[in-house]
């Protein structure tokens, strides 16, 4: 079970408000979802093959071999002609317009140096 | 047969023909939106009057005898995380409650070419992080076939609104079933195109990497004509890919073709009778002479715990961008409770995001974060490897996969929603096709106490145009 001191680091991490409730509700939820999610650490039917060759005793077993990948269809080096695009100016002012708070044209931070 | 009853080349032929006006047909799906809407609840947003603007153009054009494209004049219902410049855009989510798009998806644009008239932007769980629709912000959509049943999800409006026919096709996306879950639910077609079929610019990113858009249509027919309106390479986004459109009538040719049955897709949790319809529907290919085989995806039952770890992990990271300063909900006017840019931060996010998608956010994080990243998400990674071995070998053996869509017909409303396992195990036929980029159809295939049915037809890369004719083939019978 995840503990309340990790919900309250990972909140954080991640930027998100949680009341004391929510805290609690979250730490429930991740420990059942992280929990099904370790299946993923139950042997795989490679592992269990490598193992009995090398009759290795290591209980976490060796899939260093195997590529991961992060997008389905592989693509390379997609490039594109370095120049602006026409509709920047009116683009931008209707991106500006969506903003919360502006000055002079800039978005408006609250101030961070005291 | 009714107005909006009518296939797209039906309404195509109506427009050429003079029969009807598309001022008439934008009215008439008005007319059923108006009279049924407030059961079901597919929209978020109705957009009347780009719709009566757009239906007059069209107008125009076929008085002055224009060449009329397939699309034009046909009514459509836009998923809520697809932007359409100038009408509002919340992804079903309280941050973007306010939030108007600033252009067009690739999508769209391609839709408004054509002269297809947007009727308005549909229901979906936030962030198109849900199976059942109920995790929208503002309301959940009921299934028409029985009102008191979920849609599916996440693209339930889009789905729902197809099968009450407030329009005629319907855009959804599919980030680990999205579309095809709903469109079985439901009883119509959906078409999860391979990764990169589809231009993604202008769809709100949930996971990118699994992200595409994709047609939700009364028929095949229909499926395949919307796919070829909003398919091909974009400039906008850098992994979309130019495919050769090769349609060929498969028909004829039935006897050739091999098709495998994961023997992994057909054991415990799916309902019995669910199952029967599958087979049945399988039964006809055979009887039609194609070769049913029994095939092996060894790492099948990995597949929602390697996609647990990967979805929510792209998703912290694409949804780190609403922040409560660039656009969104804010709490920055919010002097008392908002005094540091860390406060403006913790509070827009932690009062816009819903309880689903801050769930999917910390878990995310959580797997990424330090000492977690290689147990998790790296070993996932392999995982996805051995997933798409699993497919890449099925497919030197078939040229094409058969599984149910869900291993249950549409469940009621508030089942599953206060346990997010159960709710996520309903996507456990989708999830490998997103993980391994495959194109996939959700084809209504039969009923169970009067709940569609769908059977789910994979295909190789980039072959959608295989899958949607041996679809037409069932329809056909």
């Amino acid at each position: 079970m995840i503990n309340k001191q990790d919900i309250k680091h990972i909140a954080k991490l991640a930027r998100l408000g949680l009341t004391i409730k929510e805290i609690e509700t979250y730490q429930k939820d991740l420990s059942l979802i992280l929990n099904y999610i370790e299946k993923l650490k139950i042997e795989l039917p490679e592992e269990a093959k490598m193992k009995k060759k090398t009759e290795s005793s290591s209980p976490e077993a060796d899939i260093s071999k195997i590529e991961p990948t992060s997008h389905s269809v592989k693509i390379e080096n997609v490039e594109r002609e370095d120049k602006e695009s026409e509709r920047q100016e009116a683009g931008s002012k209707k991106l500006m317009e969506l903003a919360p708070e502006t000055k002079q044209g800039f978005l408006k931070v609250k101030s961070i140096f005291k | 047969m009714k107005i909006q009853e009518l296939t797209i080349s039906k309404i195509h032929e109506g427009l050429r023909k003079k029969e009807f006006s598309a001022l008439e047909i934008c009215k008439t799906y008005f007319g059923e939106i108006g009279k049924k809407d407030k059961k079901i609840s597919a929209f978020l947003t109705k957009t009347e009057d780009l719709a009566l603007s757009q239906s007059r153009n069209i107008d125009k054009m076929i008085s002055e005898g224009e060449d009329l494209p397939i699309l034009a004049g046909i009514p459509c219902a836009i998923k809520d995380n697809i932007l359409v410049e100038d009408v509002k855009c919340t992804a079903g989510s309280k941050i973007l409650e306010n939030y108007v798009a600033p252009y067009d998806a690739t999508v769209i644009k391609k839709l408004k070419t054509q002269g297809a008239v947007i009727l308005g932007k549909t229901n979906l769980d936030e962030f198109a992080m849900g199976s059942s629709t109920e995790n929208s912000a503002f309301f959940p959509t009921k299934n028409p076939h029985d009102l008191t049943r979920v849609p599916g999800g996440s693209s339930g409006g889009s789905a729902a609104a197809v099968a009450a026919n407030f329009c005629s096709f319907a855009l959804g996306s599919d980030t680990g079933g999205s579309i095809r879950q709903p469109a079985s639910f439901c009883g119509v077609v959906g078409l999860k195109p391979t990764y990169g079929a589809v231009s993604r610019y202008g769809l709100i990113a949930f996971a990118s990497s699994l992200d595409q858009i994709g047609p939700i249509t009364k028929t095949v027919e229909d499926c395949q004509i919307v796919f070829d309106a909003i398919k091909g390479r974009d400039e906008m986004d850098s992994t979309s890919i130019k495919t050769e459109s090769k349609i060929q009538k498969i028909e004829s040719k039935i006897k050739d073709l091999r098709i495998g049955v994961p023997k992994e897709y057909f054991i415990k949790g799916m309902e019995p009778e669910v199952e029967k319809v599958i087979k049945n529907a399988i039964k006809k290919y055979e009887q039609a002479g194609a070769k049913i085989e029994e095939i092996s995806l060894p790492h099948a039952e990995y597949g929602l715990a390697c996609y647990y770890i990967i979805a929510p992990s792209e998703a912290s990271a694409n949804l780190a961008r609403y922040d409560g300063i660039k656009y969104g909900h804010s709490a920055t006017g919010d002097k008392r409770q908002a005094a540091s840019l860390l406060d403006v931060y913790l509070k827009s996010r932690g009062e816009g995001f819903g309880a689903e998608v801050r769930r999917r956010i910390m878990l995310g994080t959580y797997v990424l974060s330090a000492g977690y990243y290689e147990a998790y998400y790296l070993r996932a990674q392999k995982v996805r490897t051995l997933i798409k071995q699993d497919f890449d070998e099925a497919f030197k053996k078939v040229d094409l996969i058969f599984t149910p869509v869900s291993p249950t017909t549409a469940f009621k409303i508030g089942e599953k929603i206060s346990d997010p396992l159960t709710m996520y195990l309903s996507d456990i036929f989708t999830i490998a096709v997103n993980l391994t980029g495959l194109p996939a159809l959700s084809l209504p295939c039969g009923q169970v106490d009067g709940l569609p049915v769908g059977l789910q037809i994979i295909g190789r890369p980039f072959e959608e145009e295989k899958i949607l004719n041996l679809g037409q083939f069932f329809q056909n019978l």
